[in-house]
């Protein structure tokens, strides 16, 4: 009961922040409202679904530093496929690249299965070669993006039969977001599946024990890690319009909001609304900064100590917790 | 039968002799690449080449001894790269306005302050070492850039020095060595004879027992990571000597190849074993192995992939082979 409490406290006390800064945006620029609402959406949709991967993986007692190698992958495959293949196929392009996706991280799952060596080891050689082949599809950025497709992300919500006025200011990059996230999350958390990941993640030797097969179930994290960083990908060639061989600071966004978002890295326990609540406070306090008139390079400096320090006092607290 | 036997039992004799001489048929495989080289180009196997790739593999093998070291105790520095970058673009920036001597204390400053921070959240926070470093060395990058901005018009000038050893031969072998061989000799007889580096072999192999035999294994590992930071900015030093040209990823391009020739010098990333050595014979292999792929004219991307795969395929090997031990 109170483990559940201490579920939940997290989160809202994560949602209080992000309130607390999205009124704090409000003051020190009063005119932002939905357009600004939508660019922070947009902004944050890569971020959210590799946070999301990141977290299965953290689960299941792992962590993928190919994280952002895997999305420059997926985002070169969309980018190039969509200028050649045309619109009429950009459908089938999204099933490929999602496809690839599961590949990737279903190869680096399997590696670290295989080699017995340690996941931040084997996705460490990974996140190099992914960066390798990244590059070898794509040398520079370079491609294009289906128009139809940015449309799905740009802008504002609507719905037939509700009047525009009351759905206008609900992002579609939000709505993309946590529909795709409910459609493959929930699901899984439910099935056996899910609650192997979970098992694998508190003590592998336990479960081994009560018959989960821990390979099988760490290469399906992975594979699940994989499918969320390819939709990482495709959102950044979307919101972008071209692919980008090089990853951005993908990784190093991902795990600080998974440790923010409750997710011990550890593993074993904590959810995905946590983390991705905790990709929004990142990503407001970026926006702040900003409107701050703050220097893009000192953002970058601060956020990056932020994220230092979030990462430090979870492993001060993960300490604090194994005694 | 006794067929089968033998073929079970030598990957064991394999194992066990790499074990107690690692850097033997390391030694043969640099050896069977300059063969290979000079087989796909003849002649070009000379004093110059010699001495060239021996000068390129110096700051490669300074920035290894980093991963050499925080790999002993089962940790890496991703930040190198980034501190041996901020070293060299510092120097250069600073020489004209403050003079060589202090511009090169000035330029040391950031990299000892970024390997403390490094040792404090790994030491003391117990953050994984590679979160930890991969983040430091994202703060010094966007530091970096602030800085520049400060320093773009002052011009930029390369301590005397630092350009004589990356650039001066004598005898026909590069001058660096004047500073590497003593740099070697001390981090082998310091890895080897004095109680740190028995600690961090220790603290590798385990840290709990460690630990328990009284060794305060926060203070280990904040000097070491402040000395990795050290090594870091002096191999910055020494590269924009060699290179001629500060820029804002210098010694970028260093990093990967670092973490492959320590793994490749037979120091193994979970910790407790490994040499110094090895590591010197790895970054000329892999110093080889980069003219072998210039020659070929393989291209940037496969060049990644090859070096992430000898990694793993080197880790893997190593897990088999402590399994069977």
């Amino acid at each position: 009961m109170t483990g559940v409490l201490n579920r939940y406290g997290w989160s809202l006390g994560l949602l209080a922040i992000l309130a607390g800064l999205l009124i704090a945006t409000r003051i020190i620029q009063p005119n932002f409202g939905v357009s600004g609402l939508d660019s922070l959406a947009r902004a944050a949709l890569p971020f959210a679904f590799c946070t999301a991967g990141m977290a299965i993986v953290v689960i299941a007692g792992g962590i993928d530093l190919s994280i952002a190698s895997v999305m420059a992958v997926a985002g070169v495959i969309a980018a190039l496929l969509m200028q050649q293949m045309g619109d009429a196929s950009a459908g089938l392009v999204v099933l490929v690249v999602l496809a690839a996706g599961i590949g990737m991280g279903v190869i680096n799952g399997a590696l670290i299965v295989l080699t017995r060596g340690p996941d931040i080891v084997v996705t460490l050689a990974m996140l190099f070669v992914w960066e390798g082949v990244a590059l070898l599809i794509l040398n520079a950025p370079g491609g294009a993006a289906t128009p139809w497709m940015r449309e799905l992300v740009v802008g504002g919500l609507t719905l037939p039969g509700v009047p525009a006025a009351m759905t206008m200011w609900v992002p579609r990059a939000f709505v993309v977001l946590v529909a795709l996230v409910v459609i493959i999350w929930l699901p899984l958390r439910r099935s056996k599946l899910g609650l192997s990941i979970y098992a694998i993640g508190s003590d592998q030797h336990a479960a081994f024990r009560s018959g989960v097969a821990v390979g099988r179930t760490r290469i399906a994290a992975y594979g699940f890690a994989g499918l969320f960083a390819a939709l990482g990908g495709l959102s950044i060639t979307l919101s972008t319009g071209i692919g980008e061989p090089i990853p951005g600071p993908y990784l190093l966004a991902s795990v600080a909001a998974v440790v923010l978002g409750g997710v011990a890295l550890t593993g074993g326990k904590g959810g995905l609304l946590g983390p991705i609540i905790a990709v929004f406070i990142l990503r407001t306090l970026r926006l702040d900064l900003t409107l701050l008139s703050v220097d893009p390079n000192v953002t970058t400096i601060i956020e990056g100590t932020i994220m230092v320090a979030v990462v430090m006092a979870g492993g001060l607290l993960a300490m604090r917790g194994r005694h | 039968m006794a067929a089968t036997i033998e073929i079970a039992a030598l990957p064991q004799r394999v194992g066990r002799v790499i074990r107690a001489n690692p850097v033997i048929p390391l030694i043969l495989l640099l050896f069977a690449l300059v063969a290979l080289l000079e087989g796909l180009q003849p002649g070009i196997f000379n004093e110059r080449w010699v001495g060239n790739t021996i000068r390129f593999a110096i700051p490669l093998a300074m920035l290894a001894a980093c991963q050499t070291l925080t790999m002993l105790t089962g940790g890496i520095d991703l930040s190198a790269g980034v501190v041996a970058t901020i070293s060299a673009f510092v120097v250069a920036t600073l020489t004209p306005l403050v003079g060589g001597p202090s511009a090169i204390v000035l330029a040391l400053v950031p990299a000892i302050l970024m390997g403390l921070v490094n040792g404090f959240g790994v030491g003391i926070c117990r953050v994984h070492p590679l979160i930890m470093t991969l983040g430091t060395g994202l703060i010094g990058t966007g530091c970096l850039q602030v800085y520049q901005r400060y320093v773009i018009n002052t011009g930029s000038e390369i301590p005397g020095m630092f350009e004589w050893l990356g650039t001066g031969r004598t005898l026909g072998m590069p001058n660096a060595l004047f500073l590497f061989v003593p740099f070697a000799i001390l981090i082998l007889w310091g890895l080897r004879r004095t109680g740190f580096g028995r600690l961090l072999y220790a603290m590798g192999a385990n840290e709990k027992a460690t630990r328990l035999s009284g060794v305060r294994s926060w203070q280990v590992l904040l000097a070491l990571y402040t000395m990795s930071g050290l090594i870091a900015g002096l191999t910055g030093l020494l590269y924009v000597g060699i290179i001629r040209a500060p820029s804002l990823s210098l010694a970028n391009s260093l990093m990967l190849p670092s973490v492959a020739a320590a793994v490749i010098g037979g120091t193994s990333i979970f910790g407790g074993r490994g040499s110094y050595s090895g590591t010197i014979v790895g970054a000329l292999i892999l110093t080889v192995l980069g003219t072998l792929l210039t020659l070929l004219q393989i291209p940037e991307g496969a060049r990644r992939i090859l070096f992430g795969a000898i990694i793993l395929v080197v880790t893997a090997l190593y897990v088999r082979i402590t399994d069977q031990s």
